[in-house]
Parts: C-alpha cells; sequence; structure tokens
C-alpha cells in the first residue's frame, strides 16, 4: 500500500518496529553504580538515552555548611570512592589556597605520590570492570590484584583501604611508615610489567577492538561544550591537562615534575608502544581512545611516582601541620579545579570570615562527563550502550554527592 | 589577557548592565544584570579575543540571615557564579549576577533568570541543578525538571531557610 509522501520502494523496505521504552537500571552492573539510563528504542537501535540520576544523593554540599573545612574532608572521599585521595587534595588545596597557607616541600612531593598512586588505582578499576561490560573476565581479575597493592600501601600510611582523609588542610595526616618507599618501589616494578599484560589482554584485543574502535565517537568541540574533562577529553585530542594547565596554587604541586600530556595530537601520542600501533579501526574520540588514553597515564603516573619519591627523600622538614578543627577562615570565595582520575573535580568555598563556611560546592566531573551520554549513544546499538557508559568511567558517588 | 582587560572589554560592550567589577578578589570577578547574562555570555564566548568556550561549573549561594551570630553584608538575596575558562587564550573568568531570593518579592516565586544552554551545554544539567538544590528558575531551559531530588521533592535544600521535611512518601525523616 502507498503512503503518501514516502518513496514505495523505500516503504516497502522500512523495517520500523514499534518504539519501545528500556529501563536500564537503577541496579544494572554495566551502569556502574546506581544510574538509570532510559532508552527509547526502535528495534536494536537507540534512539535516545535519558540518564536519570540522584539516586545517591547525600546532600553533601549541604553538610559542607555546616562543618568546618577539616571535617568536611571525610565527606570529600566519600564523593568519588575509588580515587579518594584525589577528592581530599582538591578540597585541601582549595582552603588552602583561601588560607594563602603553602604545604612544605615534603608534603607537596608526599601528595604527588599519593595522588598519583590513586590515580593508577582508579584508572585500573575503570579498565579492568571495562573489560567486565564487555564480556572478558581476565583483565579484570589482574587489575583488581593491582589495585589490592596499591590499597596495602594506602592502608600503611592512613589505615584505610578505601575512604582515607588522609591528604588535609596543611599537609597530610601523617608522614610515611619506615620502610613505605621501599614497598612502594617494590609495588611499581611489579606493577610495570602488568600493563604489558593488560595491553595484551585487552588494548590489542581483537574482539576488545571491534567492541570499542568507532563506537560513541565525541568530536572535541562537542566535549568542550558538554564540559567533558580529563581522559574523556585527551580521548578526543584536546592535550589539556590541569596537572600542567590549571591554576598555579594546583601545578605548582608539580614544579620540577617531568610528564606527558597523554592526548593524540596530530596522530600520534607522545608516547608509543613500539609494534602496537593505533589499530585502525578507531578513530578518535572513541571508545578505545578513551580507554588507551586511561592506560598510557597509569605510565606516566608511575613515572610521577618515581620522580616523586627521588623528591620526598631529598627533601628536609616536616610534612606540615594540619590546621585546627575549628580555625577561622579569612573571607573570600575561592574556586579551584583539580586533575582528579576522572576529570577535573572542582571545589569552592564561600566564607564570611567564621570557622564554617557559608557555602562549599563541588563541581564533580562525572556529572559534566555523563550529561554527554545522551548525544553519544544517539543512533547507536543496545549492545554498544554499555561500551560506551564503560569508557566515560563515571563514579555515582561523585556525580549525585 | 589579563582580568582588567577583560573586564574593560566586557564594560565597553555592555554599559551599565555591568554592576561591578571586583579586581582585588582571589577569583576576580565581574557582576552583570540578571536579565544581561545570556548575552554577556554569548559574547564573552564568540568575542575572538576572549572565547570563552568552557563553562567549568554554575554555582548558586543563598544569603539570608537566619543565625543572629552571623551577620550578612547587604540584602538577602541569591548569587549566582559562572566559573568560565577560555582553553584557546588560557584566560579564566568568573561572571556573577545578584538575583532576589523570590521574585517580585512573593514568598513562593522562583526568581527568574536567563538561561545559557545554548551557548554551553553544560549549563543545561548545571541549570537543573542549581533549579533543584536552590530555587531559581532559568528562561529558555530546554527541560528544567530536578535532577538531584526526587521529581515530588518539595522545597529547595540549599536554601538557608530551608526546612527538611518530617515525612516523604511515608519515610520518616528526622
Amino acid at each position: 500500500m502507498a503512503v503518501e509522501g514516502v518513496d514505495p520502494e523505500v516503504a516497502e523496505c522500512d523495517v520500523r518496529t514499534d518504539e519501545i521504552l528500556i529501563n536500564m537500571g537503577p541496579q544494572h552492573p554495566s551502569t556502574h553504580g546506581v544510574l538509570r539510563v532510559v532508552l527509547r528504542t526502535d528495534g536494536e537501535v537507540v534512539l535516545e538515552a535519558t540518564p536519570h540520576i540522584g539516586y545517591l544523593h547525600r546532600c553533601a554540599e549541604k553538610i559542607g555548611e555546616n562543618v568546618s573545612p577539616r571535617q568536611w574532608i571525610p565527606y570529600t572521599d566519600r564523593m568519588d570512592y575509588l580515587a579518594g585521595m584525589n577528592m581530599n587534595l582538591g578540597w585541601s588545596l582549595c582552603v588552602e589556597k583561601l588560607l594563602k597557607l603553602e604545604v612544605p616541600e615534603k608534603a607537596r612531593h608526599l601528595r604527588v605520590i599519593i595522588v598519583e598512586l590513586n590515580r593508577i588505582a582508579s584508572h585500573l578499576v575503570a579498565a579492568g570492570t571495562y573489560g567486565l561490560d564487555l564480556g572478558s573476565f581476565t583483565p579484570f581479575m589482574y587489575a583488581f590484584r593491582e589495585r589490592e597493592k596499591i590499597y596495602d600501601l594506602f592502608e600503611l600510611v592512613c589505615g584505610a583501604r578505601l575512604t582515607y582523609s588522609y591528604i588535609t588542610i596543611g599537609g597530610a595526616m601523617a608522614d610515611f611508615p619506615s620502610g613505605w618507599l621501599e614497598k612502594c618501589e617494590k609495588f611499581l616494578n611489579e606493577f610495570e610489567p602488568v600493563v604489558d599484560e593488560l595491553h595484551a589482554l585487552l588494548t590489542d584485543n581483537t574482539i576488545f577492538i571491534r567492541r570499542t574502535a568507532g563506537i560513541g565517537v565525541l568530536p572535541a568541540e562537542v566535549a568542550i561544550d558538554y564540559g567533558c574533562t580529563g581522559p574523556v577529553l585527551r580521548g578526543s585530542g584536546v592535550a589539556w591537562d590541569l596537572r600542567r594547565d590549571g591554576d598555579p596554587w594546583y601545578t605548582r604541586m608539580y614544579e620540577g615534575y617531568e610528564f606527558h600530556v597523554i592526548a593524540q595530537t596530530n596522530g600520534r601520542y607522545p608516547v608509543e608502544r613500539p609494534g602496537h600501533p593505533v589499530p585502525k579501526a578507531a578513530v578518535l574520540g572513541d571508545c578505545w581512545h578513551r580507554y588507551y588514553v586511561r592506560m598510557l597515564e597509569c605510565v606516566e603516573s608511575m613515572r610521577l611516582i618515581r620522580q616523586g619519591m627521588e623528591k620526598y627523600s631529598r627533601a628536609k622538614g616536616g610534612i606540615g601541620e594540619p590546621i585546627k578543627l575549628m580555625q577561622k577562615l579569612p573571607k573570600g570565595e575561592v574556586y579551584l579545579e583539580t586533575e582528579a582520575p576522572k576529570g577535573q573535580m572542582g571545589f569552592m568555598i564561600v566564607s564570611d570570615g567564621a570557622a564554617i563556611p557559608w557555602r562549599a560546592r563541588a563541581r564533580s566531573s562525572s556529572f559534566c562527563n555523563l550529561s554527554v551520554l545522551s548525544e553519544l549513544c544517539r543512533g547507536c546499538l543496545i549492545a554498544d550502550v554499555p561500551a560506551i557508559l564503560g569508557s566515560l568511567d563515571i563514579v555515582l558517588g561523585e556525580i549525585d554527592r | 589577557m589579563e582580568f582588567s582587560e577583560i573586564a574593560k572589554l566586557v564594560a565597553e560592550r555592555f554599559g551599565e548592565r555591568v554592576v561591578g567589577v571586583v579586581a582585588e578578589a582571589i577569583d576576580p570577578w565581574i557582576e552583570v544584570l540578571p536579565e544581561a547574562v545570556a548575552e554577556v555570555a554569548r559574547f564573552l564566548r564568540d568575542e575572538p579575543r576572549l572565547r570563552f568556550d568552557f563553562l567549568h561549573c554554575i554555582t548558586g549561594v543563598d544569603y539570608l540571615q537566619t543565625d543572629p551570630k552571623r551577620k550578612i553584608e547587604g540584602q538577602p538575596r541569591i548569587e549566582l557564579i559562572y566559573h568560565l575558562e577560555s582553553m584557546v587564550h588560557r584566560h579564566r573568568l568568573v561572571l556573577k549576577t545578584i538575583l532576589p531570593r523570590w521574585k517580585d518579592g512573593v514568598e513562593g516565586q522562583l526568581p527568574e533568570v536567563p538561561s545559557v544552554c545554548s551557548v554551553w551545554s553544560t549549563a543545561n544539567w548545571h541549570e537543573r541543578e542549581v533549579y533543584d538544590l536552590m530555587g531559581v528558575r532559568f528562561l529558555g531551559h530546554p527541560r528544567l525538571e530536578r535532577i538531584l531530588c526526587p521529581e515530588d521533592w518539595e522545597g529547595h535544600p540549599l536554601r538557608k531557610d530551608y526546612v527538611m521535611p518530617l515525612e516523604y512518601q511515608g519515610i520518616r525523616g528526622r
């Protein structure tokens, strides 16, 4: 039967079915937490993906304006609980910027070592669970075995394995215990070959490449427009890393350190693996590149930790004193962003001169990274949704705060 | 570009709609009238010398005295703070606008400000968050709904006079 206004040939071949709404989550294993995505599908094709968030909202900002900055630190590491150290650092630096308080040289290097270790741990979770999302179980075990070792190291410095509250305003809660640096060195030596194993298991795996290359392509302009940061932005070929390009108050922490900003510019990565070129099917900005940036960043973080350990052992003096629990804050408004593993984590403090801030604000990186999901999923297949979601590497604790 | 030059460019273009320039703050800011926000935002993004292509975040701050020991300066108000950055020119800017706590002083009427969604897509979710938690209506937003709280939640939790409900859907609070 002829349909008006439609080419009869097209109408005949049209296999459109009814649109169906599918609820993915909030308890779906591949949504990485309590995220609900409503998919409007036509057969296997996703026409629209709408993320619904808020299942883990704990009013962190409201709590922040009822407790003093040091008391809020335990709440910050429950935001991105896979990178608690980086969250502690972000808030500490923000308050230090308001107080104009500089930490001693030794504490600076201590912080670099700790946050870079946590970056590796976070990227390992990202890579491991990404394999899991795509149906490969082995890399997950390899990644988590190494992550456990990092958590053992953290346990030695602060007693906690997940929520540390270790880095604090004015330095850190304690110095490294004796013999810790040797243990850290041992871990790095063990971890180095594991990176190659993970590359062999995932990065160069044909099935993995076919599941990720060319899927969910995020052009650089769109990434910037949506406020995407971290590996998501760098995976689109924008060489932007706050450790190098950020606020001077933050970049001075990395002064004297050498590292590459991992992003493919002019067709090549600053670090290359000999004999393993970028697969031909991969398009800049796709899932594969986002994953690859994280893997290369692990190696860069190792370099930073090695430099940090050397600088730390040469630095004289102590690691500084944390400020008093109820110390009065100067009046002012300060915003500071740091490069957390998942992107730029921003903290803002508005102070009216009392010990308790007037307003505490957390700008979450995963929040912005997730907002681009509906853009990426338009027109993809249902099976690609976990692949795209996993490549964004979100943590719901940070999105919902 | 230095802050003073940026402030001068904006002031030249928008004249009296730029209400204040505070250069001595730790993060210097420009304050504009609420109705000019979207226009200023578009200018900041498109002007070749400025090119603020990246919106970090939108923050709402409620100024209302609820504790007799903590006095606020000036009138009760809501401040909206936009943190911007130019990845091209590598400079930053803080844009501020001040709204009344209630539109026309009628309690329950949310204050209004033009949306900057069409300028930066980041604003889409951030404006929803500010609407949800702070109670500011963004005019021209494509889908201004609550984002963190449930749809049927009452009140805006980050307001200073917010009272935690005693009960929600049969679940006891407090």
